[in-house]
């Protein structure tokens, strides 16, 4: 495997509605600052890769505007793929093994505010017989914690502690949309909004953007002082129809962790992208990190505390890996999710050298 | 057992709020003022009309250098259309032009009449007719376009501008 590793990161802050920017001028900021960051000209990246959907804004072709903002001229390599950026980090990483190219920039965007988030969700359930009912995004992942908590030993105030937690780490992170004390006994006292769900199991609906610049090799040891290396990435999908599923566990999280080696020593921060509160615990159950020895969990408050469509699960791997730059940490574990109720997840693995 | 389904209708609705953003935002109201608002690249030093993104999409830099263009400019590219489709208000044929305004490196798309349709050429000049002040709205303003009644713009200068590298 050749080395890979994370050499830049930029986010916008998330915020729950931007009336002004479109996506493009949302996107153009972060992306000068994660390609300036990164030391590498940005006429030397060999390759882009995107992450968005036309349904978030209700636009067609949203990758081919959203190139505007990296001035693809002249076109070298562009590439995009219609999920969260992570995914798009995937197909770089998988582009930069064959060995044609030494980086190349990653980013997702979205805007959720043009519509109603809840109900654009439904349009990635199958046509036939489950769209057509409009089961709405928060509908479902209620009845994916119901089948939780009536089957395995969780109860409701972990998953207050989860949003308290989130929240609170969230105060350290000046691009969260979320933050502040809150007290989980209190949160238990609010009323549900789709049972066992609370407004605050819930992740906030956010628009935003996060741009990553990977390198190989040595190019990554030029330019950064600790890349975060990629030691494993691999992503699993579940059937589409959630009813086939057992809601309450994620095999596929657990397939991609193991084949990202990421079970095979401690891990010193993980990054897991649970837009609700159920889907971390189920998540830490599958990566073996329900009683997290040593592990930090989210500690830049996850989708909990900001949630951009397409750029989240890439937020994950960037939140990541800066903390293995920084030296914070030695060994990361960031996941991806898409699709209703985890069906799909991606895990990757991030080490110092 | 009945007859198999074969098909069946699930029909789809879904409401947003669009945003412009900046640049476009500018542009439309520009329209409604009976301006036509460009910018220009301060790295490439192109003129972008038409509402874009707000990027230079060479340079991938904001535009903010705002210029006020002609109302006059050059037929670059055209087609005619003889398909009728619901909810035209166009009588077939009709032509459908990428007009390259004087001072623009990018042309804007734009129907024209007061001329029959295969009369319509490349190297055409046009002029904007508008909607009456106070009657416009940001879906409609330019009505259409019409011949100047200039000279046509020499042909390899038209060809220049359709280079991808022009």
């Amino acid at each position: 495997m050749r080395d890979v590793a994370v050499v830049s990161f930029a986010q916008s802050k998330s915020v729950r509605a931007d009336p002004v920017r479109n996506e493009v001028e949302i996107l153009m900021p972060v992306i000068q600052d994660a390609v300036a960051n990164s030391g590498i000209p940005s006429k030397e990246i060999g390759f882009t890769c995107s992450g968005s959907a036309d349904y978030l804004a209700g636009q067609p072709f949203a990758f081919v505007y959203g190139l505007e903002a990296i001035g693809a001229w002249p076109p070298v390599r562009e590439s995009h793929v219609e999920a969260d950026g992570a995914w798009a980090l995937y197909e770089a990483w998988v582009l930069l093994q064959e060995g044609e190219i030494d980086s190349a920039l990653v980013y997702g965007f979205g805007k959720s505010s043009p519509g109603s988030l809840r109900d654009v969700l439904t349009r990635q359930l199958d046509p036939y017989y489950l769209a057509p009912l409009w089961p709405d995004a928060i509908s479902l992942a209620a009845l994916q914690a119901r089948a939780l908590l009536e089957t395995t030993e969780h109860t409701e105030r972990e998953l207050a502690e989860v949003a308290a937690r989130s929240r609170r780490d969230a105060v350290a992170n000046p691009n969260a949309q979320l933050t502040g004390d809150a007290d989980p006994e209190a949160l238990l006292k609010e009323p549900y909004i789709a049972s066992p769900l609370r407004k605050h199991d819930c992740a906030p609906i956010s628009d935003g953007a996060a741009a990553v610049v990977l390198a190989a090799g040595d190019l990554a040891r030029k330019v950064s002082k600790r890349p975060a290396w990629i030691r494993g990435i691999d992503h699993r999908v579940e059937p589409h129809y959630p009813g086939v599923r057992d809601l309450a566990r994620s095999p596929s999280t657990r397939a991609a962790a193991e084949k990202a080696g990421a079970l095979s020593g401690p891990i010193d921060v993980a990054e897991l992208y649970a837009p609700f509160t159920s889907q971390e615990l189920i998540l830490r159950d599958a990566l073996g990190l329900a009683k997290p020895n040593g592990t930090k969990i989210n500690p830049s408050g996850g989708a909990l505390a900001a949630n951009p469509m397409m750029a989240a699960g890439l937020i994950r791997i960037g939140e990541a890996a800066t903390r293995v730059s920084s030296g914070e940490a030695n060994r990361a574990l960031a996941h991806a999710t898409s699709g209703p109720c985890l069906q799909q997840n991606l895990v990757c693995v991030l080490e110092g050298e | 057992m009945g007859e198999p389904v074969e098909i069946i209708q699930t029909p789809i609705r879904l409401e947003y709020q669009y945003t412009p953003g900046v640049s476009r935002s500018r542009y439309l109201k520009g329209l409604i003022e009976g301006k036509i608002l460009g910018e220009r690249c301060e790295r490439c030093h192109k003129v972008y009309v038409g509402g874009g993104s707000g990027a230079c999409a060479r340079d991938g830099i904001p535009m903010s250098d705002v210029v006020e263009l002609p109302h006059v400019g050059t037929v670059t590219s055209f087609c005619i259309v003889n398909v009728p489709f619901a909810g035209a208000t166009v009588e077939i044929p009709y032509t459908m032009a990428a007009i390259l305004l004087d001072g623009a490196d990018i042309p804007l798309n734009g129907l024209i009449q007061e001329i029959p349709a295969d009369q319509v050429r490349m190297g055409l000049r046009v002029e904007a007719v508008w909607i009456p002040a106070g009657e416009r709205t940001f879906t409609e303003t330019i009505k259409h376009w019409r011949p100047s009644g200039e000279d046509d713009a020499p042909i390899d200068d038209v060809l220049k501008w359709m280079r991808a590298d022009a």
